[in-house]
């Protein structure tokens, strides 16, 4: 079970930048430039390819990708789902590629698709508004923070504190920090879920929310999640619903039940929408009644007569993207939820949540938490875990997140999601343990078939080389 | 094969579910869950699924309620004609259906992408280093901000930003210092351009930041640009530019008129209209390199001693640098910055530039007809202006954009009697019908 990707393999070639293929200088301004000489630029240095060259320098590049479609991406924390491909032609429709500023009258259909997906993700949250402004899970995270801020103002109740478990994501921590809070961070229990005990020592009358992922990020629920809500309700705090592993909750349990005030979705992880390389996503923002006042501006309401209308939230903070957000994410993520319905996204966490406890039990590693969900962090135990996993490379199969969270040693967090099947799941089974149990030496090089071999990322940093012209210049 | 019902992508037979219970040990998918019954949800969201077919034929019905209108819009949101290269590529699955580039060995395509898109706003903006992307303007625009506030040595608080900004742009801005205790002030516009006097009187060692566009978001070409630097170095403030990949193409390079950071709209290519999606500049100097927000890829040698790329300098990112990140960012818009290279690229140079002058001849060209009709006066600045120009109506022009409406056109109603008109390439086949319409609404 070895996978080739598409590489170089004689001398030391690699795929020549666009720029080694052509550079083109132009002279900018001159006799028949509209503007003055001032106003412009002197010239432009850039590749000048046809469109076949192009074609083939991005087919070529593509090809030395890993994706989705390419095979299994149990990155953990990130649901790499698969993504529907007509979720893509929706999106394309011509007439839903309006200017934002158009007025309701002329763009009731883009209203209704946004007024129809606040419905959707309020039911399927359990929260009662949503905005759909944020473009990604952080962005999420900042609006609700702030949103929790605007709510502590308003009630002339100053708190500089928030609460964030040692085991959450990075975004958490400075998504707080670029509010202006202090963070406070609790250590997990023994059985890596908040520490009740912990907990009611962290709150005080400074405590503006708790951030909580739930399950949290090696897959456990937190059992203890009422006695959580009410110690913070009690100290006069908000609690925040980090909504990245909400794939594992879908039609089980919905953070409005559970005492979560605000929350973040983030659609490109439960609603299947394509990460993009990198992005973009969307994260919009749910909360409960008493913070609705607060959300960005402005949000999409239904007449009585059937007409969608923009309007004002009466304590807006105002906005956190220039416009609508990610107008094209926020389409397939409708598509995505009108597809599956209320049995269908049951179905996705229970095959899921199936899936990471089925590979799992595959998995000669140790599994040190549970009972997990949909993902689960295996430890590598005395090996490096970032070594197995790109020994993992070389067996076509995406290596799961390493060496986070930190609460186990040498992490390989692993959510495979519903999307796989189970003889798929039996050979990333093969590809883990083989990896696993290979040499020192086997893992310690490795990969060795992939486009690149083992990079050196520490030199890479220390001698930043960041654009083409860096490389010309040496 | 026969698939259960519930998600149809999850692929599991009966027997293959069984199956799988039966090696975990398990009688049932609920016995996995380890949710308190009291707080666990049995309810109904109340959502019907509907087959691929039913949601293709509801949303083009839905989308089918936008009156069909021809846009002469822009104010930060620009429509541009992108060719089809750019979806067929951009749509390969390899690209689209991949994520961020953590193993950097098996996703080497994006990274060259990434970082041929880099190397094209270096040439652009003329600054060394430039991230792989930002949600949109606005937020590159306050991330800016944050970044001044970051490397200031003295102890300026204040950004100070153009009179006239777009209000959301304004909103974001506010948002996002407000944690690291900055304020926002504006300084007057004279005539749809800086007004440097008000702007030396403002700016004081409390000011960590200017911020300038080029063009403006009235589409003015700005001509006092070197004087805007030197009044920004003078005050040890940091000179930040707004700006989009088609203006950079043309207008004076950022770096040669001291900017010390450029933001804006890089979806101006790549993304036609899309309702406000975007794309976010951010280039900076050398010096400013470890403050970066966002993602940087760099270029280093795998152990085959090839040249390989790889997400470099990534400890000023949350996920190792938690509270003390230079930003909370981590899924951001990296597949709109293929996108948008893609697009330079079939462009070349020349085609950039000529795209570039037509924006300068074009609008000047509309705002001349639209002068010539009684009851408006156009452009009402007396400046260059990119895509886009302020009209001045006799009428309200509230009354005047719902008129054109009517008669099929979208147009901005800025202010009482100020309204806003853009024109490219994708719009430029109606001006005949546009003129004819606002004769008509004078
Ligand atoms: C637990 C958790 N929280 C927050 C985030 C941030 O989301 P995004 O990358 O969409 O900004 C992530 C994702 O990467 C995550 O895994």
């Amino acid at each position: 079970m070895i996978y080739d990707q598409a590489r170089y393999t004689e001398g030391d070639k690699h795929e020549p930048l666009l720029s080694e293929k052509d550079t083109t200088t132009v002279e900018v301004g001159g006799t028949d430039s509209p503007l003055p000489d001032d106003l412009t630029r002197d010239d432009l240095t850039l590749p000048g390819l046809s469109e076949p060259e192009l074609a083939r320098h991005y087919t070529r590049l593509s090809q030395m990708n890993w994706s989705i479609d390419s095979g299994p991406y149990p990155l953990g924390s990130c649901t790499m789902k698969y993504n529907p491909k007509f979720t893509e032609d929706v999106a394309a429709d011509p007439n839903a590629a309006i200017h934002p500023d158009r007025s309701a009258d002329s763009a009731q259909g883009n209203l209704g698709l946004l007024y129809g997906l606040q419905e959707y993700l309020a039911a399927i949250g359990g929260m009662d508004a949503v905005t759909l402004q944020p473009p990604a899970g952080a962005a999420g995270e900042f609006t609700g923070i702030l949103v929790a801020k605007a709510y502590h103002d308003h009630h002339d109740n100053d708190r500089s504190e928030v609460i964030i478990p040692a085991s959450a994501h990075g975004t958490n921590f400075a998504t707080a920090a670029m509010a202006g809070y202090d963070v406070v961070e609790l250590t997990a229990d023994e059985d890596g879920r908040v520490d009740l005990e912990a907990l009611k020592a962290a709150v005080s009358e400074e405590t503006a929310a708790l951030m909580l992922t739930n399950p949290n990020t090696v897959g456990l629920f937190e059992r203890d999640i009422v006695e959580i809500a009410e110690t913070v309700h009690d100290a006069g705090g908000l609690l925040y619903y980090d909504g990245a592993n909400l794939n594992a909750l879908l039609g089980r349990g919905r953070p409005g039940d559970m005492g979560f005030d605000i929350m973040h979705y983030n659609v490109h992880k439960t609603f299947a929408t394509p990460h993009g390389g990198g992005g973009p996503g969307a994260g919009p923002v749910g909360v409960v009644d008493d913070l609705a006042a607060f959300l960005p501006s402005p949000r999409i309401e239904k007449t009585d007569d059937g007409e969608f209308e923009r309007f004002e939230p009466d304590h807006t903070i105002g906005k956190v993207h220039g416009f609508s957000g990610n107008w094209l994410v926020l389409i397939k993520a409708y598509a995505y939820i009108a597809r599956l319905g209320d049995d269908g996204l049951a179905d996705a966490s229970a095959k899921a949540v199936l899936n990471a406890n089925y590979l799992a039990d595959q998995l000669e590693l140790a599994v040190p938490y549970g009972p997990f969900h949909h993902e689960f962090a295996a430890t590598a135990g005395d090996r490096d875990a970032a070594d197995v996993a790109k020994r993992m490379l070389d067996f076509g199969v995406h290596p799961p997140t390493t060496k986070w969270p930190e609460m186990v040693p040498e992490a390989m967090l692993t959510e495979p999601t519903e999307i796989e099947s189970k003889r798929t799941l039996d050979r990333l089974a093969e590809a883990f343990n083989n990896a696993y149990s290979d040499t020192d030496e086997a893992i310690e090089t490795a990969p060795s078939r992939t486009t690149a071999s083992r990079i050196d990322q520490v030199s890479a940093a220390r001698t930043p080389r960041l654009s083409w012209q860096a490389l010309d210049d040496e | 094969m026969t698939q259960t019902d519930g998600s149809p992508f999850a692929p599991h037979t009966d027997a293959e579910t069984a199956a799988m219970l039966e090696s975990i040990g398990v009688d049932t998918e609920a016995d996995l869950f380890d949710i308190p019954a009291e707080v666990a949800f049995d309810g109904e969201f109340g959502i019907e699924s509907r087959s691929e077919q039913e949601i293709r034929g509801e949303l083009r019905r839905l989308f089918a309620r936008n009156d069909d209108l021809t846009e002469f819009m822009g104010r930060g949101h620009y429509s541009h004609y992108v060719p089809s290269i750019v979806d067929h590529l951009s749509d390969r699955a390899e690209f689209l259906t991949s994520y961020t580039q953590y193993q950097p060995e098996i996703t080497q395509g994006f990274l060259q992408a990434l970082f041929e898109y880099q190397s094209m706003l270096v040439e652009l903006t003329g600054l060394p280093v430039a991230n792989c992307s930002m949600y949109d303007g606005a937020t590159a625009l306050a991330e800016a901000a944050l970044l001044a506030d970051r490397v200031r040595q003295t102890s300026g608080h204040r950004i100070l930003v153009p009179e006239f900004l777009r209000d959301g742009k304004r909103s974001v801005l506010e948002n996002y210092v407000d944690g690291a205790g900055l304020v926002v002030d504006a300084y007057p516009m004279d005539d749809g351009n800086v007004d440097r006097e008000a702007l030396v009187d403002l700016a004081d060692e409390e000011t960590a930041m200017i911020y300038a566009e080029n063009p403006t978001v009235r589409g003015t070409i700005e001509e006092g640009l070197t004087e805007i630097g030197t009044i920004a170095s003078d005050t040890e403030a940091l000179f930040c530019l707004g700006s989009d990949l088609v203006a950079l193409s043309l207008l004076q390079e950022p770096a040669s008129v001291g900017a010390d950071v450029v933001v804006g709209e890089a979806d101006v290519l790549g993304l036609s209209t899309s309702y406000g999606m975007g794309l976010g500049i951010f280039a900076t100097r050398d010096a400013f390199l470890r403050q970066v927000p966002g993602r940087l890829v760099g270029v280093g040698e795998d152990s085959d001693d090839r040249r390989a790329y790889t997400l470099t300098l990534q400890t000023r990112e949350q996920h190792i640098r938690k509270e003390r990140a230079t930003s909370n960012i981590c899924t951001n818009q990296a597949w709109v910055a293929l996108r948008a290279a893609m697009h330079i690229a079939s462009h070349g140079p020349d085609g950039l530039v000529d795209l570039a002058e037509d924006c300068v001849r074009d609008a000047a060209a509309l705002a001349d007809r639209v002068d010539r009709i009684a009851g408006y006066q156009a452009p009402v600045h007396d400046r260059h202006h990119f895509r886009e120009f302020v009209v001045r109506s006799d009428q309200p022009a509230d009354r005047v954009a719902t008129a054109l409406e009517a008669e099929g056109f979208a147009v901005h109603a800025i202010a009482d009697h100020l309204l806003q008109i853009c024109i490219t390439e994708t719009n430029a086949h109606a001006t005949d019908e546009l003129i004819a319409a606002l004769q008509e609404a004078a």
